[in-house]
């Protein structure tokens, strides 16, 4: 499973720089010769950076509020009629630069994304090296708890838990802590994905020699547990990684389509969709909807065939058994 | 066998205990019951008293108490919006419900099957590149969008299908009402279903797929081939067979995220079910209807993954019913 991570450290050990001895990985030979990775992860590339420097790009600031006209509302692309050059993607329901406004829905959505999938990282990190490294009773108890947890899904929790609190917060207070609620309720909704596969590998590594040599050396369980072990579980991590952020995304999107998400004036892009779906639904104005959400599927889709590339790469075992 | 029931049931009613705790505190936290009973335009110390009187001021526990006697004779109090019996305002709404999921299944099921076959048995065919392509773009469109874009393409450009509701319906028993028997309800439940099935699709399309791949290099296969069955009978009767484990247990883990995305389903369509409802009642801040649709939910999802795990023992005889180690 690690063959690919330890000839580059033998190799840069050798005095080969770090570039020249990656590009001979098996990652990079792979790479190589898949177009859809190359296809994906330019795109992939291309929209962090147009989500990282949105401020720069965006024509207008989207959140102030004395940036934009109510008399350039739902104005068409450019390449339509009536269209206007100062508004290359159109305008939305209040006069809003659609381009502008977007830049800034897909900083917020990759933003969520990350940082739930950095808390899920925390928590199934930590609970499946107790789990896998402790075994009986506890591992028992808290393999229990993820099942749970998953048969729940991560949706249905999510969607009841922002309701109850929306409900009880008032909608004005929340909007104020959408953001941080999403993360938190994404990030610890889905932990049982990275419990489940970091205990699964601990388990495997810990018949392995080198935890035994650092047990007879006297080191501590938590020294073993994240300093041995930890590492030797990067590799599947960062196959399903891609795809959490991914599903993140998604649920972050479909709950603020619900109106349990990001506040229509700090839009991310399932706002964005969910506030144009009415003028869609009459007939007119499909653009505030529809480019929101082509972008949406775009942005998930590439994530989703770097995680398929990923899986191929690192760990054809898991391709079957996962999904 | 009875052991493992009974062991389920227990399991079953534990989880249901610990639903309705946190619904309860749910119920015990949100809004304030008296305000909906007697307005602004009540003393102080009235309120107080009325709120003895209602028991409001008693300990946790021994409301807790009361509301789980309440709620297993099936009182579980009244909507503040609908002025009735909040269970009779959700359970009215089950139908609504279940026809989609029921829709939405059998799509899954008649398309799932022969496309995951069809992508096992021919591997290098165009067309399976063409059906594993499209599941992974499948699975990268949120439900709402799909909804979305079904609704733009099949009802405001080609006025095709209706966008939202649920048509005429036709009085069944037990106040029951089906769209299953008009043209009209059917026509509306097209689009509502197919939404649904596309998020749920393309992962039974690839789970076949690759449990068939499987299947169909071990041995029973070639040896069935070789005794010169007809390959539709080695295929669907053989192999299909052993495929369909897997597939239960996935169907089983999905139920809860299929109540999800009835939700958004609903919520698209303003299809009158229960997660139409539920939203409704949070924006409604309707507590009781949040309550009971909490519950019921629960209830639905304790019922549905004891008759998978059912269903799971009876048809593989390898699962140990009895014994500790079936869980």
């Amino acid at each position: 499973m690690n063959n690919e991570v330890l000839p580059k450290e033998v190799l840069s050990q050798q005095g080969k720089s770090l570039w020249a001895s990656f590009q001979e990985t098996h990652f990079w030979w792979s790479f190589r010769r898949d177009k859809t990775a190359i296809f994906a992860s330019a795109v992939l590339g291309a929209m962090l950076i147009a989500a990282i420097l949105a401020p720069l790009l965006a024509s207008m600031n989207p959140y102030d509020l004395t940036a934009f006209d109510i008399l350039d509302s739902e104005l068409p692309p450019f390449w339509l009629e009536d269209g206007d050059e100062r508004f290359l993607l159109g305008t939305d329901a209040q006069g809003r630069d659609l381009l502008s406004t977007l830049l800034y829905g897909l900083r917020i959505s990759i933003s969520i994304g990350v940082f739930a999938v950095l808390l899920q990282l925390f928590l199934g990190i930590v609970i499946g090296l107790i789990a896998g490294y402790a075994g009986g009773q506890i591992d028992n108890f808290l393999m229990r708890m993820a099942d749970i947890q998953l048969s729940f899904s991560t949706m249905m929790v999510a969607i009841i838990v922002l309701a109850v609190f929306q409900a009880s917060f008032g909608v004005e207070l929340y909007s104020k802590w959408a953001m941080v609620m999403l993360i938190l309720v994404i990030g610890i909704a889905e932990w049982p994905q990275y419990a489940r596969t970091v205990r699964a590998c601990v388990l495997a590594e810990k018949k392995k020699e080198y935890v035994e040599a650092a047990k007879v050396m006297g080191f501590g369980p938590f020294r073993i547990m994240f300093k041995h072990i930890l590492p030797n579980t990067l590799s599947p991590i960062l196959v399903i990684s891609t795809v959490q952020v991914a599903n993140a995304i998604i649920s972050e999107a479909a709950l603020s389509f619900l109106g349990l998400g990001m506040p229509p004036d700090k839009p991310s892009l399932g706002s964005m969709i969910s506030s144009g779906f009415e003028y869609i639904v009459s007939g007119h104005s499909w653009w505030i909807s529809l480019i929101p959400g082509i972008v949406l599927v775009l942005l998930v889709l590439v994530m989703n065939l770097m995680g398929d590339f990923l899986r191929d790469v690192f760990n054809p075992k898991l391709y079957k058994s996962h999904e | 066998m009875l052991h493992f029931l009974l062991k389920r049931f227990m399991q079953g009613v534990m989880v249901m205990l610990v639903i309705s705790i946190i619904a309860f505190s749910i119920q015990d936290n949100l809004g304030d019951p008296l305000r909906e009973l007697v307005g602004q335009a009540v003393s102080e110390t009235e309120r107080q008293k009325l709120r003895d009187d209602l028991g409001l001021n008693d300990p946790f526990w021994t409301q807790y108490g009361r509301f789980l006697s309440n709620a297993v004779q099936g009182d579980f109090g009244t909507s503040y919006f609908f002025k009735e019996p909040a269970l009779n305002v959700v359970l009215n709404k089950l139908s609504a419900t279940l026809e989609l999921v029921f829709g939405a299944t059998l799509i899954i099921i008649v398309f799932s099957v022969p496309l995951g076959v069809y992508c096992a048995v021919h591997p290098q065919k165009w067309l399976t590149k063409f059906i594993l392509g499209w599941s992974i773009l499948g699975i990268s469109v949120p439900v709402f969008l799909t909804a979305i874009l079904l609704i733009y393409l099949f009802s405001v450009t080609l006025g095709w299908l209706p966008s939202y509701g649920r048509g005429d319906l036709v009085p069944m028993f037990w106040g029951w009402e089906t769209g299953f028997l008009t043209l009209d309800g059917l026509s509306h439940l097209v689009l509502p279903s197919i939404s649904l099935a596309s998020i749920m699709l393309p992962l039974f399309i690839r789970l076949i797929r690759s449990e068939m791949v499987e299947v169909l290099g071990s041995e029973y296969v070639r040896f069935a081939r070789a005794k010169g069955l007809k390959s539709t009978r080695v295929l669907y009767r053989h192999a299909l067979k052993n495929t369909l484990l897997p597939v239960i247990t996935v169907g089983g883990v999905q139920i809860g995220t299929m109540v999800a995305y009835t939700i958004l389903t609903e919520t698209v369509f303003q299809w009158p079910g229960m997660g139409f409802l539920f939203l409704e009642a949070v924006t409604r801040v309707d507590t009781p209807l949040i309550v009971t649709f909490l519950i019921v939910v629960g209830a639905i999802f304790v019922i549905v993954n004891t008759l998978v795990d059912l269903i799971y023992g009876l048809i593989n005889p390898t699962v140990r019913l009895t014994g500790d180690e079936s869980v």
